[in-house]
């Protein structure tokens, strides 16, 4: 298992694989599968200030290799996720990575102060790149002053490292995580969903009842790879890639394209068991390919002496 | 328990225009605690469709470890699996189905809409076996929909209705409920959520039970997808595991 064991800014993984936010709620459906200590962490869904009750129904519409959703961050408000989410979470031996949400500057840093202080929380992950809220989420994503601002105040605040994720609808994504890094982040994660969109055939209308959503799954892949690819090589932070993993091979890419730990999301609602077999998997493919630690295989892809190092 | 399961495919027949029966075999079916309760299958092994497609249950032998399903064939995913032969990937069973073995009186009617009818056929027997008397109400578009109408009249009297008037009588189940004043101690319904809607209405008087449907994704809870407005603190519930069976009154129609 050594060979797995990653270490990041407030968290000492046992392996480099997590489920990503919003997609495996507080963990407590997961757990009906299998033990969720034999995650390297997990990333619980959204907290905000207040209890939010989401987007109207329909939130999901499938598309090719993908999903498109529009949850809107329904969560239980920070009061409940502290009292009882987090708590139930103590029986694994799990760093928690605190999703931090808000619609304003002020709720973002409330949530903040409150929740790094909870004891499993290990680090924050700031989301300012949810495409499925009108006020807050990616409005903070797209403006590289705004985020920055933001990752400072809520940095100034929190008492765990802060990660902060990054939405891949901007035109430069290399810019945002430079801004990020200045205002203080301790970590990446990346990326969130794209804004997509699906019709009714019949009718002409979206499919969705917020007319576009978030798109995530397979088809989002190629994207995620490339931008993690991008910023790995500008920016010093350690990254969590997500966007479409859902095998083993699938989180070697993005630790060959520069990120350190990877998460999966979607592959989740399909197979429940998908973060278990990657980790069981994992080691094999370690093995095929001749490294000694998964991080060996770090950035490879724009390394390029240390390919050939490899192949020789 | 929830399983996911490789289960053997031991028929796969259409029974009406493009609606099809499957029997599955597995350790799964030993779950199965009520009737209305669904499972989630993964149609292929490919990404495309990618996600898991919920079924109901339309009836399941735990001597024999098998289960019939009914699905209309018409969207990618469903058509998929009509291609399946061998044996499907299923999770489940999911949510929580028809609390038959609680059930008060003498007469229940069951009233279905087009795929919500199968989840109603386990009820009915379970209903028949704990003594009621059983009236069955199936509402389909049109006589080439119409299906498992011989299955139910062995549990009880049927009323079929179709849409296009080319069988039975024509319109919908409330017309039929109406036309031949039907009456019972409790209903329980299962179809679109219109029909679910406008039956809740007619049948106010009586105690009852809706089985409400929903776009899924994970079908255990966790992605917040399938949730329906309910009356109560909570406006919202999760059809995939607060549901799929709701008391009457619980549900908003919007």
């Amino acid at each position: 298992m050594d060979k797995l064991s990653v270490s990041l800014p407030g968290l000492d993984l046992k392996n480099p694989v997590m489920p990503a936010s919003g997609c495996f709620g507080f963990g407590r459906e997961y757990s009906q599968f299998y033990d969720l200590s034999l995650l390297g962490s997990i990333m619980v869904k959204a907290t905000t200030l207040e209890q939010r009750m989401g987007n109207p129904v329909p939130r999901v519409a499938e598309t090719s290799s993908g999903m498109l959703n529009a949850i809107g961050l329904q969560n239980p408000g920070l009061e409940k996720v502290i009292n009882t989410e987090l708590p139930w979470l103590e029986q694994f031996d799990l760093p928690v990575i605190a999703n931090v949400a808000g619609s304003m500057t002020e709720d973002y840093v409330e949530v903040a102060r409150h929740i790094s202080k909870v004891h499993n929380v290990k680090a924050l992950e700031l989301n300012i790149s949810c495409p499925n809220v009108k006020e807050g989420g990616i409005a903070f994503g797209t403006d590289p002053q705004t985020a920055r601002e933001l990752t400072k105040q809520v940095k100034a605040v929190s008492s765990v490292p802060v990660y902060v994720k990054l939405s891949p609808n901007v035109a430069n994504i290399t810019e945002m995580a430079l801004a990020v890094e200045e205002g203080g982040a301790d970590g990446l994660t990346m990326i969130n969903t794209l804004v997509g969109m699906r019709l009714d055939h019949k009718t002409g209308k979206p499919v969705i009842a917020n007319k576009t959503g978030g798109l995530s799954g397979p088809a989002i892949k190629p994207v995620a790879l490339r931008m993690v690819y991008e910023v790995s090589q500008v920016s010093s932070l350690p990254i969590i890639a997500m966007g479409g993993i859902s095998s083993a091979w699938d989180v070697i890419d993005f630790i060959s394209a520069g990120a350190s730990a990877a998460a999966v999301g979607t592959a989740n609602f399909v197979n429940p068991f998908v973060c278990k077999e990657i980790i069981d998997e994992l080691p094999r493919i370690l093995n095929e390919l001749g490294a000694a630690h998964i991080h060996d295989l770090k950035g490879r892809s724009w390394k390029v002496g240390e390919i050939a190092n490899h192949r020789a | 328990m929830i399983k996911v399961e490789k289960m053997k495919i031991e028929q796969q027949t259409e029974i009406a225009k493009n609606i099809y029966e499957i029997r599955l075999k597995g350790d799964l079916v030993s779950e199965i605690k009520m009737p209305g309760q669904f499972v989630h299958i993964k149609v292929n092994s490919a990404n495309d469709p990618l996600l898991r497609r919920p079924i109901s249950i339309s009836s399941y032998d735990k001597r024999e470890q098998t289960m019939t399903l009914i699905y209309r064939a018409s969207g990618l995913g469903t058509r998929e699996l009509v291609n399946q032969t061998d044996e499907i990937d299923v999770m489940g069973p999911l949510g929580s189905g028809f609390p038959v073995e609680t059930a008060q009186g003498k007469t229940a009617i069951l009233i279905g809409g087009g795929i919500g009818v199968p989840p109603l056929y386990e009820c009915s027997k379970q209903l028949k076996a704990k003594g009621f008397n059983v009236i069955h109400v199936l509402g389909f578009e049109s006589k080439e929909t119409v299906f498992y109408e011989a299955a139910f009249k062995e549990l009880g009297p049927v009323y079929v209705t179709t849409a296009d008037g080319t069988y039975g009588t024509k319109g919908f189940v409330t017309n039929a409920i109406t036309e031949f004043n039907l009456q019972a101690d409790v209903f329980y319904a299962c179809g679109p959520v219109p029909m679910l809607g406008a039956v809740e209405q007619q049948l106010s008087h009586m105690p009852g039970f809706i089985s409400m449907e929903q776009r899924m994704g994970c079908g255990i809870g966790a992605c917040l997808a399938c949730v329906c407005q309910v009356n109560g603190p909570e406006p919202y519930k999760k059809v995939c595991t607060d549901g799929p069976v709701f008391r009457k009154g619980e549900l908003v129609y919007g």
